[in-house]
């Protein structure tokens, strides 16, 4: 071994730090350009994100009734609702409310949870919702539960006529998406 | 593997010599499964480990014959489970033993863990064994959550959504992780792929930690109902034939159980709306998870309001997974200095309890979220936390422990109130703990 020892010391030290860390910081940002293919790779597909828009003729539609349709994998549930639920919507105090924030993907984040603006202006009565509890994903059942609105089967949510959390783990009150009439009998989401 | 003892193993043949030299495999089974010192006064409560072993390799054999049958697609999943029922030879038979194999998987590690936490299995020097314990149930439970969403039934579709839900409630990347395990905006196809091909991945890993679990456990030993340290020869027996005929024994109990159940109740520890197909729009009118999952799902819904600055939802997933991190640090948070219950009439008693709250906790989990049943989930949670905060760091101070023998022999020989030969009669021992 003594060859070995010997030949260390003529050794450049310099040399041999500038080689380990050379190929440390290489072999780092090799293995994290590696690895993140394998992370990406779990993100939802092009063919999950490709455009996702409905188109929804509500015409059959009478007071009082709902339709769901499935956008992007979720149920939207379109009710139209009776002078009753509309009116309980409006009697709430937003102080009442568990989450005092509309949800609304069609007004700023921060607009009140007023009845009004858990829809779009001139369709009040219309409620757009996507339909999937914010606790941890069940769809809520319609027209049920200590406030008339929704309740969830899993956790025990309760939701109100206009899906605003009342009661229960869910934390937020349900998501209203982007939506529009684009005439007097269709909807389109998205 | 064998730390504490030289190697007896002498190859007798010509064949053993020339393997024994070159890779000494034999010796290392013949050192970890024959000559093996276990203590002498094992009780059954100790042969879970080995059938642990049998379970995890069952249900891996039972496994790779379902994947040659199953269709892990959203359209398919579904119909080619009822044809593995119907239509493939023997396919009833070999689902059911997967199915419930897995609860029998689970009870199996349950009374292993319960033995653990009463005899103290997780004081110095063991608790790395412990952990590796913990984190092969972890494993076990990641698997057996995927599995349950593969026959793509009303229970596998809806228990998905609610379980990767728990990831969304993690402030600001929640909702990006949630879409990285399913693949999209609602648990669908890409979220059964890769749950079948993890499924498939993790009993293998999980057979990985069990070496580790092994290994750490024969640098340590094997504990026993007294909590005392092997001090001398008289204390243990070889393993064989004294520990293989003992966990042969129960095993053989155990398989003709689990063999009832196959046979006769195979639906008995399941849900009657996993029959039904998935459907992504419709809930079924309650949603309760394996029973095997039960206790942690009870906590989860026991926070329905909100803690400061902690909603409820984040609130509900801490505390659920936090119910599991406590398990990890229970060597840190018992501070006796006496390792078995035996000898600890307080910390008996409490354990007792405990067993009993975290039964009554599952059967809570499958109640209906309504009337009284939240509450008591909020009082059994509160329970478990004090069980692990208060009680046992505290008892530890304040108890006073029974006479101790002085060792494992004396203490078989008070038991017996005689002569304490031969060794392994009145005493048999078995091992992997
Ligand atoms: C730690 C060991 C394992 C556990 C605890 C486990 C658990 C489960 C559970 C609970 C199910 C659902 C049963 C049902 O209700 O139908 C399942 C299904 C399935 N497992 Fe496993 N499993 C394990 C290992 C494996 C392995 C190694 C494979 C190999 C590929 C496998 C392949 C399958 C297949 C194909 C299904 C779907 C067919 C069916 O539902 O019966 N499993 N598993
Ligand atoms: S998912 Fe609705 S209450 Fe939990």
């Amino acid at each position: 071994m003594s060859a070995h020892e010997a030949a260390d010391e003529t050794v450049d030290g310099n040399r041999r730090d500038f080689l380990y860390i050379a190929t440390g910081m290489v072999g780092v940002v090799g293995a994290a350009s590696v690895a993140w293919p394998f992370i990406d790779q779990m993100q939802p597909d092009a063919s999950t994100l490709a455009l996702a828009q409905v188109e929804v003729d509500v015409s059959s539609v009478q007071k009082g009734a709902s339709l769901t349709v499935k956008w992007r994998g979720k149920p939207v549930v379109i009710r139209y609702r009776t002078d009753k639920e509309l009116e309980e919507g409006k009697t709430v105090k937003l102080s009442d409310l568990k989450d005092p924030i509309a949800r609304n993907a069609n007004l700023p984040s921060d607009a009140p949870a007023t009845d009004a603006n858990r829809t779009v202006p001139k369709r009040e009565a219309w409620l757009v919702m996507v339909e999937v509890c914010t606790h941890l994903g069940c769809i809520p059942l319609g027209e049920q539960g200590e406030f008339g609105g929704w309740f969830c089967p899993c956790h025990g949510s309760q939701y109100d006529t206009a899906g605003r959390i009342r009661k229960g783990p869910a934390p937020e009150n349900m998501a209203i998406p982007k939506y529009e009439f684009t005439s007097e009998t269709v909807v389109r989401v998205g | 593997m064998s730390g504490m003892q030289h190697s007896t193993y002498t190859p007798k043949s010509g064949i053993g010599r020339w393997v024994d030299a070159r890779m000494p495999l034999p010796r290392l089974m013949y050192d970890s499964f024959v000559a093996y010192p276990v203590p002498r006064n094992l009780n059954y409560a100790y042969t879970f480990g080995g059938i642990l072993s049998l379970m995890l390799v069952l249900q891996i054999l039972t496994g790779v014959v379902l994947a040659m049958h199953y269709a892990a697609n959203s359209d398919l999943a579904f119909n080619s489970v009822e044809g593995i029922m119907r239509d493939v030879n023997n396919g009833w038979l070999l689902r059911y033993m997967h199915s419930t194999g897995a609860s029998f998987f689970f009870i199996a590690v349950y009374i292993h863990m319960f033995r653990g936490l009463y005899y103290g299995s997780y004081k110095a020097p063991r608790e790395l064994l412990w952990i590796l314990g913990c984190i092969i149930y972890l494993l076990m439970m990641a698997t057996a959550f995927m599995g349950y969403v593969l026959p793509w039934g009303q229970m596998s579709f809806w228990g998905a959504t609610v379980i990767t839900g728990f990831f969304s409630a993690i402030p600001l990347v929640g909702d990006w992780i949630q879409q990285l395990l399913i693949g999209g905006f609602a648990v669908g196809n890409p979220t059964l792929n890769r749950f079948f091909s993890l499924h498939y991945l993790l009993p293998f890993m999980i057979a990985g930690v069990v070496v580790l679990h092994i290994w750490a456990l024969h640098v340590a030993g094997q504990t026993n109902p007294t909590g005392i340290e092997v001090k001398s020869k008289t204390d243990t027996v070889p393993f064989s034939p004294h520990a293989t005929v003992k966990d042969g024994f129960a095993m053989i109990v155990f398989l003709f159980i689990f063999a009832y159940f196959i046979f006769y109740i195979p639906n008995f520890l399941g849900h009657a709306d996993n029959f039904v197909e998935a459907n992504p729009l419709k809930t079924p009118s309650e949603i309760v998870p394996e029973w095997y999952f039960l206790p942690f799902y009870a906590i989860l819904r026991a926070i329905t309001f909100n803690i400061g600055p902690i909603n409820s939802k984040l609130g509900g997933v801490l505390v659920m997974f936090g119910s599991i991190v406590l398990l990890f640090i229970v060597p840190w948070l018992d501070t006796s200095k006496i390792r078995s219950a035996v000898y600890r009439p307080w910390y008996k008693l409490f354990f007792w309890i405990f067993i009993a709250d975290v039964v009554m906790l599952g059967w809570v989990g499958a109640k209906p979220p309504e009337g009284i049943y939240p509450m008591l989930a909020l009082l059994g949670a509160i329970w478990y936390y004090a069980h692990f905060l208060i009680i046992l760091p505290v008892l530890g101070l304040i108890e006073t422990p029974r006479r101790m023998p002085n060792s494992i022999t004396e203490a078989v020989l008070e038991k017996n109130g005689g002569s304490a030969h031969p060794a392994g009669a009145a005493a048999a021992p078995q091992t992997k703990g």
